[in-house]
């Protein structure tokens, strides 16, 4: 399974008649397993991005390739969840097919297990951020879409939410999106990181980290943070010499 | 639902209600407004022969049928107004020539068109609850939230769940407001189109009572019509209208 990626341009109309362009051309692909990272200044696009990889927004220029009877798991910048209907049923009606102890699991690993029955204007952001990751989980997702899971949470909860969401994709063959303004989670879960321009969006640099997910320690992490800051460094001192 | 106070409060307005009527019964005369027992009598009277029941029945059936009519096809058209533009633009002089057509004309031309007939009295009245179930639900639908939308599309929830999950809670409180007011301007209609063109229910009840200048008769008739719609609307609107705002944070 493979996802390509193949937009030649993206650009929003007001209403007004102007014109905003949002994404450059972008190009990349992604394979069954891998972890991709979007990184990426504040509204350079990034959302915009995953709308039209997903199909939501089909008025971009370009192509994409998304295998045909993939199931997304999706977390959206802002939960989404139906104010009107409890937690677990929620996570049910995008997952019907979601067996007991599957979701029993869910919920345990997400520390929701006390909120079942909650309805979401009950949640902190952090418990509602939960509960849209284990939606996005439940339905046992071939392709894996975070927008900003980690963001505005405390860095604690950031911190555990992040070794979750680590353990949940190792647990099965899931190719996963990620977009996320902090180096850290990318260097963590990421197996290839996009960086990404203001916008309009286009990727400056790709990196590949060669160090398995699972056998990066905090020495590696740290190395490979410091490889790329000096990295991010000289393509400053680059363009502050041109 | 409500602290006794009120309930208290409710029970000595209408305690007053029946004496003001009482003593202007009295000062004015029976003729022209016969007193609360007098009235009463009429009431008795015609439970006991059947009669009652029988107007009643059938302007609740009236008033039935026309409603599910009004409702199903307006929240239907509604919806397709607030999704789709083509339909927005096409139903809409439509809805604003049914908006400003006045119940008796449309009553008039049922009657003239389809004869004195039940279908063009029920036709006529659900045609005048039309407009404004198609407005209000076309409103819902305009404040429907796009992002659930795409998040069951994301998760290819398939139309029939996504309506009822994710679009009907939001359509409720709309729906539930629509049924009310709708409810209300039905109750008026009925009678007027009883009165034209049928040969019984409440309003042709009124409308004998009014040629015979047959007063008890007129208030026996339109008091007990007042006390079921008011019954109804408690015991029926109401608590829907509350379910359907249920989930809402505390809104107003
Ligand atoms: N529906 C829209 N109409 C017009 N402009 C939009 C729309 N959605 C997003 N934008 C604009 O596109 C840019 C990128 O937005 P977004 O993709 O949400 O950024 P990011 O997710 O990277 O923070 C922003 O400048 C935003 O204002
Ligand atoms: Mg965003």
């Amino acid at each position: 399974m493979r996802l390509e990626v193949d937009i030649t341009g993206k650009t929003f109309r007001s209403a007004a008649g102007g014109t905003h362009e949002v994404l450059a051309p972008v190009k990349f692909a992604l394979q069954s397993g891998e972890v991709g990272v979007l990184i990426g200044p504040s509204g350079c696009g990034k959302s915009t991005m995953l709308r039209i990889i997903l199909g939501l927004d089909r008025d971009f220029a370009g192509h994409v390739a998304r295998p045909p009877e993939a199931r997304i798991g999706m977390v959206f910048q802002e939960p989404r969840l139906l104010p009107w209907r409890s937690v677990e049923q929620n996570v049910r009606l995008a997952a019907p097919d979601v067996a007991d102890a599957k979701l029993a699991e869910l919920f345990r690993i997400l520390e929701l297990e006390a909120h079942r029955d909650h309805y979401p204007g009950e949640l902190s952001l952090g418990l509602a951020r939960r509960v849209a990751l284990a939606r996005a989980f439940a339905v046992e997702p071939d392709i894996l879409v975070l927008d900003e899971p980690l963001a505005s949470l405390d860095d604690a909860l950031a911190g555990r939410l992040r070794d979750e969401i680590a353990t949940l994709v190792a647990s099965r063959p899931v190719m996963t999106l990620l977009v996320t303004h902090s180096l850290d989670d990318a260097v963590r879960l990421g197996d290839r990181l996009f960086f990404l321009s203001p916008r309009p969006a286009r990727i400056v640099a790709e990196v590949p980290i060669g160090i398995p997910r699972d056998t990066r320690g905090e020495a590696e992490i740290a190395a490979i943070k410091a490889s790329l800051a000096q990295r991010t460094q000289g393509d400053r001192t680059e363009r502050d010499a041109s | 639902m409500q602290s006794p106070e009120t309930e208290v409060l409710r029970l000595l307005s209408f305690a007053l209600f029946l004496a003001i009527w009482w003593i202007a019964a009295l000062l004015v005369g029976g003729a022209k407004l016969p007193s609360p027992p007098a009235v009463l009598q009429v009431m008795i009277a015609e439970a006991a022969s059947g009669a009652l029941f029988l107007h009643l029945g059938a302007t609740l059936a009236r008033v039935a049928l026309a409603f599910t009519l009004a409702m199903s096809v307006g929240s239907a058209i509604g919806y397709l107004m607030g999704r789709i533009k083509l339909a927005d633009r096409l139903g809409d002089p439509w809805l604003i020539l049914l908006l400003n057509l006045p119940a008796l004309v449309v009553i008039v031309l049922a009657y003239i068109w389809a004869g004195l007939t039940e279908a063009a009295a029920i036709a006529a009245i659900a045609i005048n609850k039309l407009p404004t179930a198609i407005v209000t639900l076309r409103e819902g639908t305009r404040a429907l939230d796009r992002s659930l939308d795409e998040m069951a599309s994301v998760f290819a929830m398939p139309r029939w769940r996504a309506f009822r999950h994710v679009v009907l809670p939001q359509l409720a409180p709309y729906i539930a407001a629509s049924a009310r007011s709708g409810l209300s301007l039905v109750w008026k209609i009925v009678l007027v189109a009883e009165l034209l063109g049928r040969p019984n229910g409440v309003g042709f009840e009124i409308g004998v009572a009014f040629q015979l200048f047959d007063t008890p008769r007129l208030l026996a008739y339109s008091l007990t019509f007042a006390a079921v719609v008011l019954v109804i609307e408690t015991l029926l609107v109401q608590p829907f209208e509350a379910r359907a705002n249920r989930w809402r944070p505390r809104a107003a």
